[in-house]
């Protein structure tokens, strides 16, 4: 029996928009599930006392400190390294077998699941460096697994400025360093952020690294070397050993608002880079 | 009197293929010479290669000298960053940095350290001296993207003029431009080829004639002849000369 | 600046451009090197194929995680792949561009999720579910082949997006031009011809599956036994690590290193694959 092309298509229409309708149900079921459980127990008092009780009771400012410092630390190590890569990549050099490599080995890094991130962090900065379960270990950690985020986000950066601007500020006699300081770095700027917002987005909610590189403790943090909770370990926890229901939807609504600001931020961003281009 | 640039045998290939052949010809000082030819005649190539812009591609190699002021600019051992300075070039296309018209002015000179309380006068010759003073001396600080086609290309003039250079070097700058920023900038180089000396590329042969003191004919990759603007328009001295002059082919 | 100069400031460029390299080769350095001395050591034979994994008396057969892993990652593909495919379709070719554009960052958001949220929403809205109505424990291959599922769409719906808006508008054109539908000329010529970039896009998203952690602890159950119905309580590769890894000494610890070898590796063909199916594509144009 042959179906009218009329029928097909309106039947596809259907099925296909359906399939496109549940995805966007399902994110708005489980933003909407968290926020609705979450967002009674969030309060600025959550956000800034200690937790007490084993996280039964209080706030999480202790976590709420490590979520922050985690990622700037790993934004810190990662950004020169990923911007000067993308720039020596554009600048500096042609198309060779040096930059083949060089795609090759960001690549591969950015293939690798997290959990290995935390296998290695844990072998080599926790127990081979001795730096213990710290602060420094995760950031570092962090750090490695963000970089290949960076760099392609860079490279696009320094690539879109136009090829005019480089060839004006050689003929006004600067160097080649000089014009990717003055000129390319300045207007790759937007592009650039965007990839470390990213960055940050993914340091935010990784569990599985920071549990095996920071530690798991409570308290709040005094120095690099002190281990830390993020928040997402702390839903993880709460959540799993089934502490404090509340308290874990109260995190995970935080955790949430969070994440969907930094992408937000990211996305405008990103936007107004293509607004000025045009 | 000892011409400013004193080209000798300058021949420059891409990937290994010659786009400007064994090229003679001195350029007087104080004077503007005008490069006239068809599209694809070397004239851009040769342009860029009086300041070594051409070592921008990638596999470019060059042969024979050109001497500036008695020295060959293509030494091992000269300054590139130095010619730069010294011999200036405004492009086809106005491209005005995405700063103010008071940064993208002073940015060469920023790029040597030039001291701040100089910044201010250098910007207003260089701007007067490219005849855009009028009209942006009330916004120096606002974007230089908000100017017209003309005036963007004015102040890539003063620009270069900022360097206080020796030499000039502007490839077919007016060719988007309108008959009225055209002729502001004719007026200009008419003007500062007393103090600089200009080499103009132009495909325009009535431009040529206007301002040019002196000009040379190339054709496909090489010079074909050099002389007085006068002498060449009128009696040129080789035929394929005289058939782009009236315009046989174009 | 000035006492370094332009040939110190390349060479330190070069020398940061390869930081990621170093750290990859430092990473495999480091996990190969506490992994593969146990794996020659112990057998290669009897870590892969061997369903006892009793680290108590010293039996570290991995067999039934990595079957348990390839379920719950098929699973994933199972149902994410068809539903990204179909959104990504509709949205570029159903609708107008202006709400494409709109709609695509917003699926992007669910990969902002946190893999623990999705997990943990598993555990409390989907796992009573299938327990209720299909039975079993509801922590199950079910479970985590559904969270994984969603977790991949983004990237599915992302990179099949742009493989189709890759597909030449001459295709279309000639494919309306002779009397076809949009849904006629969508699946006769232009999925065809981003066979390649969709399919890519798929792989690419396997081996994220396969290499989630968090949402499977939470939501597959974790028992050591090779599944026989998809309502099984399994435990997958990436599980056993991050579950055990806590307390875990000497010969233990280097089998979960193992274990995370066994992983990379599985990972890593699947990404040389996906890389091959998309530069065909390139080619091909």
């Amino acid at each position: 029996m042959r179906i009218p092309p009329r029928l097909t298509q309106a039947g596809a229409f259907v099925i296909l928009g359906s399939a496109t309708l549940l995805t966007l149900a399902v994110l708005a079921f489980i933003i909407g599930f968290v926020l609705q459980k979450g967002l009674p127990v969030l309060s600025l008092r959550f956000l800034f006392t200690n937790p007490q009780d084993m996280g039964r009771a209080g706030g999480i400012l202790p976590m709420v400190v490590g979520t922050v410092l985690l990622p700037v630390l790993a934004v810190t190590l990662a950004t020169p390294l990923g911007v000067g890569t993308a720039v020596f990549l554009t600048e500096y050099t042609r198309e060779s077998r040096v930059t083949r490599l060089i795609r090759f080995g960001t690549d591969c890094l950015a293939g690798i699941p997290s959990i290995i991130f935390g296998l290695f962090g844990f072998i080599f900065f926790v127990t081979t460096l001795r730096m213990g379960w710290s602060i420094l270990s995760g950031g570092l950690t962090l750090a490695f697994m963000i970089l290949p985020t960076i760099i392609r986000t860079s490279e696009e950066a320094v690539k879109a400025v136009p090829k005019s601007f480089r060839e004006v500020s050689f003929s006004l006699g600067a160097t080649r360093w000089q014009t990717v300081r003055k000129v390319v770095l300045p207007n790759a700027l937007p592009g650039i952020v965007t990839g470390v917002m990213l960055g940050v987005a993914r340091s935010i909610e990784e569990t599985a690294v920071v549990i095996f590189t920071a530690g798991s403790a409570l308290r709040m943090p005094t120095s690099l070397l002190d281990s830390t909770r993020t928040m997402a370990v702390h839903f993880y926890i709460l959540a799993r050993e089934g502490i404090s229901t509340e308290n874990a939807y109260g995190t995970a609504a935080t955790l949430v608002i969070l994440i969907l600001a930094v992408n937000l931020l990211a996305y405008w961003l990103m936007h107004r880079v293509m607004a000025k281009r045009s | 009197m000892k011409p400013k640039f004193d080209i000798q045998g300058l021949s420059v290939y891409f990937h290994r293929v010659p786009y400007l052949r064994s090229v003679h010809l001195t350029v007087p000082v104080n004077r503007i010479l005008g490069i006239i030819g068809p599209s694809g005649s070397g004239k851009t190539t040769f342009l860029r290669a009086l300041n070594r812009m051409n070592e921008l591609e990638p596999d470019s190699h060059v042969e024979g000298a050109a001497l500036l002021d008695g020295r060959d600019i293509y030494h091992p051992k000269y300054d590139v960053v130095g010619l730069r300075k010294k011999v200036g070039m405004v492009f086809a296309l106005p491209v005005a940095l995405p700063m103010s018209i008071y940064d993208n002015v002073v940015y060469g000179p920023r790029l040597s350290g030039s001291q701040r309380h100089r910044q201010d006068g250098l910007v207003e010759t260089s701007l007067k001296a490219a005849f855009l003073w009028d009209e942006v001396k009330d916004r120096l600080k606002t974007s230089a993207l908000r100017l017209s086609g003309g005036q963007q290309q004015r102040l890539c003039l003063a620009r270069t003029l900022a360097l206080e250079p020796e030499v000039i070097l502007l490839d077919e700058p007016c060719s988007g431009l309108d008959p009225i920023s055209t002729g502001k900038i004719e007026e200009a180089l008419t003007l500062l080829k007393e103090r600089y000396t200009i080499i103009l590329v132009t495909n325009n042969t009535k431009q040529a004639a206007r301002i040019s003191n002196e000009v040379a004919f190339f054709l496909m990759g090489e010079m074909v002849e050099a002389g007085p603007t006068e002498r060449i328009f009128t009696r040129p001295g080789d035929k394929r000369t005289n058939d782009y002059i009236t315009g046989r082919f174009g | 600046m000035k006492l370094i100069g332009e040939k110190g400031v390349r060479g330190i460029l070069l020398g940061i451009a390869f930081s990621a390299l170093s750290a990859l080769l430092l990473i495999a350095l480091f996990i190969m090197s506490e992994g593969l001395p146990f794996m020659f050591r112990y057998g290669l034979k009897g870590f892969l194929f061997s369903s006892e994994w009793q680290p108590e008396i010293g039996k570290f057969g991995i067999f039934p995680m990595i079957v348990s892993s390839l379920w719950v990652t098929l699973g994933a593909m199972a149902i994410g792949g068809p539903l990204g495919v179909a959104g990504a379709v509709f949205l570029t070719e159903f609708v107008p561009r202006s709400v494409m554009r709109v709609v695509k960052p917003i699926t992007e958001l669910l990969a902002g999720i946190p893999s623990v949220v999705y997990g943990f929403i598993g555990v409390i809205v989907l796992a009573p579910l299938i327990r209720g109505h299909l039975g079993g424990p509801g922590l199950s291959v079910l479970a985590g082949s559904v969270v994984l599922g969603i977790m991949i769409l983004p990237t599915v719906i992302s990179i099949s997006i742009d493989s189709i808006l890759a597909v030449p508008q001459s295709y279309r054109e000639g494919s309306l031009a002779l009397g076809a539908t949009t849904w006629q000329t969508v699946h006769m010529v232009t999925v065809k011809a981003a066979r390649s970039g969709i399919i890519a896009s798929i792989i690419l998203a396997m081996g994220r599956a396969l290499g989630e952690t968090m949402a499977v602890i939470m939501v597959a159950g974790n028992s050591v036994k090779i599944p026989h119905s998809p309502l099984d309580s399994v435990r997958t590769l990436t599980a056993n690590i991050a579950l055990e890894m806590g307390y875990a000494t000497g010969l233990h610890r280097q089998a979960l290193f193992a274990t995370g070898v066994v992983l990379f590796v599985m990972i890593m063909v699947l990404n040389i694959v996906a890389g091959l199916a998309i530069r065909k594509r390139v080619g091909k144009k």
